[in-house]
């Protein structure tokens, strides 16, 4: 008797592996939050040092075109500048581009064709980032050389760069966007006398506009932080950009080829530390925008 | 103009930006392979790479690549099933669940620099580790945990919901439903999941310039002990990968033969990289036989 109520009041071989198995599982989440929150404030208290310790404004940061932290200049406007420059400039390029071919995957191909488009963008997904910025130097910076002159690095060619870069992204997730509209959309746009495109147009384009602009938010966001394939074609001089064909420097081109020639604490490196900054919160706002734009738009 | 043309003009519009992008991907591997391969011998596969003089190889880049691509897939692995079964199997619909997700978001959208520079100031710096194969590979865990979790999660949603009632049925436990049942049948997917992030992982230079570092030590392939400074498998050794061999090359070496040793490096990666693609839905598909007894496919 004293056995049988001992072992149904006890815990089952089957409730413990349960719990061990729910431990394995909370421990694996605490990990990925600890790695968040030190990421965070590892980035933060290292980007604010110019401001709190060296006590350099955050005015001249933001404003200042002279960059020369050796000296207390720590402008930079210019980098800030470029940074965006070449997203916007290359997510306008990639926009029509990826709509067209998500409109073809989702509204005029067959499904292999389909299929074989969806491996093709994956591939080019695939490819590295230093090999664009490898054919990014051996093509298109001659190539731009050679249109508008100057040497050739500069804006124009890390724009072309980064329009390829991003294309793949943009493209998928706008097609996602395109299948999530309904069929019967567009089945009743064609029933009141509509041609394809202008249901289309019209139609698909308009109610899928949310995810359209998510997804090229989500380009964006790659775009801004891409930094090696950038470094190689901006040209690496931190001066405010001239026209598409001067050298200048974007935040993660300057971060890359600087961060290894300063010393820890130095104001030099901490300046490096305050573009991180920058870069994180960028990519901190582009996360926000996606998400208000998801919620405002979702299908009701 | 009436709109029969225009949807005529549309669509040829449409097929036209379609042609483009096939071409452009055609350009993009053929220039590569087209550059790069000539070059390719067996003295650049096996030997060691110069910094000054030309005739260089890759040897110890491509080992490296290779190692720290296993290391780091070794220790994503565990954490992101350990996530991605939270999130598909256990999590409720709550807040905690929405913060989760919006975390994992945000470190997916981390640039790689930034979560490079986090790594070398967390691991070379602090830790004083040093610029090491061991820094490198946490760092690419922090970068690769993200898109991990999400294809484990999908590929956990994806199994039918009457499996995990037979098992309970049966009276086995959640957790021995899920890791004996549920988890087999996600396997297939999973592994086409980490095989694609393995591509990832063998293409990343970014967050390895300052954690990984840009320079190798000497080696010696005959000594296996990983604590000796000359072993291969020593994982505090520093170890520049091929993807941030090209990135170097291309930037700071006066190597003579640049141009051949970063067209042939970018072969290599590139060809590497395709085998991953084709390799992940293969594999996938012939695992996914093997556990189910079918023999259609996908």
């Amino acid at each position: 008797m004293d056995d049988i109520k001992q072992k149904l009041l006890s815990k089952s071989k089957q409730t413990t592996e349960d719990w061990r198995g729910k431990i394995l599982c909370y421990a694996c989440l605490s990990l990925i939050i600890v790695l968040i929150v030190s990421i965070l404030y590892f980035i933060v208290n290292r980007g604010t040092a110019t401001f709190t310790q060296d006590h350099l404004s955050l005015t001249q940061f933001l404003t200042g075109k002279q960059w020369n932290p050796g000296h207390h200049q720590v402008g930079a406007l210019p980098m800030i500048v470029t940074s965006f420059l070449v997203t916007i400039l290359a997510a306008i390029l990639a926009t029509p581009f990826a709509i067209g071919v998500a409109i073809f995957m989702t509204e005029y191909a067959p499904r292999k064709e389909t299929k074989a488009l969806r491996a093709v963008i994956e591939l080019l997904v695939g490819i590295p980032s230093v090999v664009y910025g490898y054919i990014g130097l051996m093509v298109v910076v001659p190539l731009v050389r050679k249109l508008i002159g100057g040497t050739g690095f500069g804006i124009l060619a890390g724009t072309l760069v980064l329009f390829v870069m991003i294309l793949p992204t943009v493209i998928s997730l706008t097609a996602d966007s395109l299948k999530a509209i309904p069929v019967s959309y567009r089945q009743a746009a064609l029933a009141l006398g509509a041609t394809k495109w202008q249901s289309i147009y019209k139609i698909v384009l308009r109610a899928a506009l949310p995810g359209i602009l998510t997804a090229i938010i989500f380009g964006m966001t790659r775009a801004f932080g891409e930094a090696l394939a950038v470094q190689m074609v901006i040209g690496n001089a931190v001066l405010m950009p001239k026209g598409l064909g001067t050298p200048t420097a974007t935040l993660t081109s300057q971060l890359t080829s600087q961060m290894g020639n300063t010393v820890l604490g130095t104001v030099s490196n901490n300046a490096l530390w305050s573009l991180a900054l920058v870069l994180l919160l960028m990519s901190l706002v582009f996360n926000l925008l996606i998400r208000v734009i998801t919620r405002k738009g979702a299908i009701k | 103009m009436n709109p029969k043309k225009t949807s005529r003009i549309a669509k040829h519009v449409i097929y036209g930006s379609v042609g483009l992008l096939v071409i452009l991907l055609l350009f993009l591997i053929g220039y590569i392979l087209i550059t790069g391969l000539p070059g390719m011998s067996w003295h650049f596969l096996t030997s060691v790479s110069q910094s000054f003089e030309a005739g260089g190889g890759i040897r110890d880049q491509i080992f490296n690549s290779v190692y720290i691509l296993i290391l780091t897939t070794l220790i994503s692995f565990p954490i992101a099933l350990g996530v991605g079964i939270y999130l598909a199997e256990y999590a409720k619909d709550n807040w905690f669940t929405s913060l989760l997700r919006t975390i994992i978001e945000l470190l997916s959208s981390l640039p790689s620099i930034v979560v490079g520079l986090f790594g070398y100031l967390l691991f070379v710096i602090k830790f004083q580790i040093g610029f090491s194969i061991i820094s490198g590979a946490i760092t690419l865990t922090f970068f690769n945990l993200p898109l991990l979790t999400r294809s484990i999660e999908d590929a956990f949603r994806a199994v039918p919901l009457d499996q995990r009632q037979a098992g309970v049925a049966l009276g086995i436990s959640k957790w021995k439903t899920i890791m004996g049942i549920v988890f087999p049948c996600a396997l297939p997917k999973i592994l086409t999941g980490v095989i694609l992030s393995a591509g990832r992982i063998f293409g990343e230079a970014a967050a390895l310039i300052f954690t990984a570092g840009q320079s190798n030590s000497v080696i010696n392939y005959a000594n296996w002990n990983p604590f000796s400074p000359t072993s291969p498998l020593n994982i505090f050794r520093p170890a520049e990968t091929l993807a941030v061999h090209i990135w170097k090359v291309n930037t700071e070496s006066i190597l003579p033969d640049a141009h051949q040793v970063s067209s042939g490096s970018a072969a290599v990666l590139i060809i590497v990289i395709l085998i991953f693609n084709f390799g992940a839905r293969w594999l996938g598909n012939v695992v996914y036989r093997k556990l189910t007894a079918t023999d259609k496919e996908r």
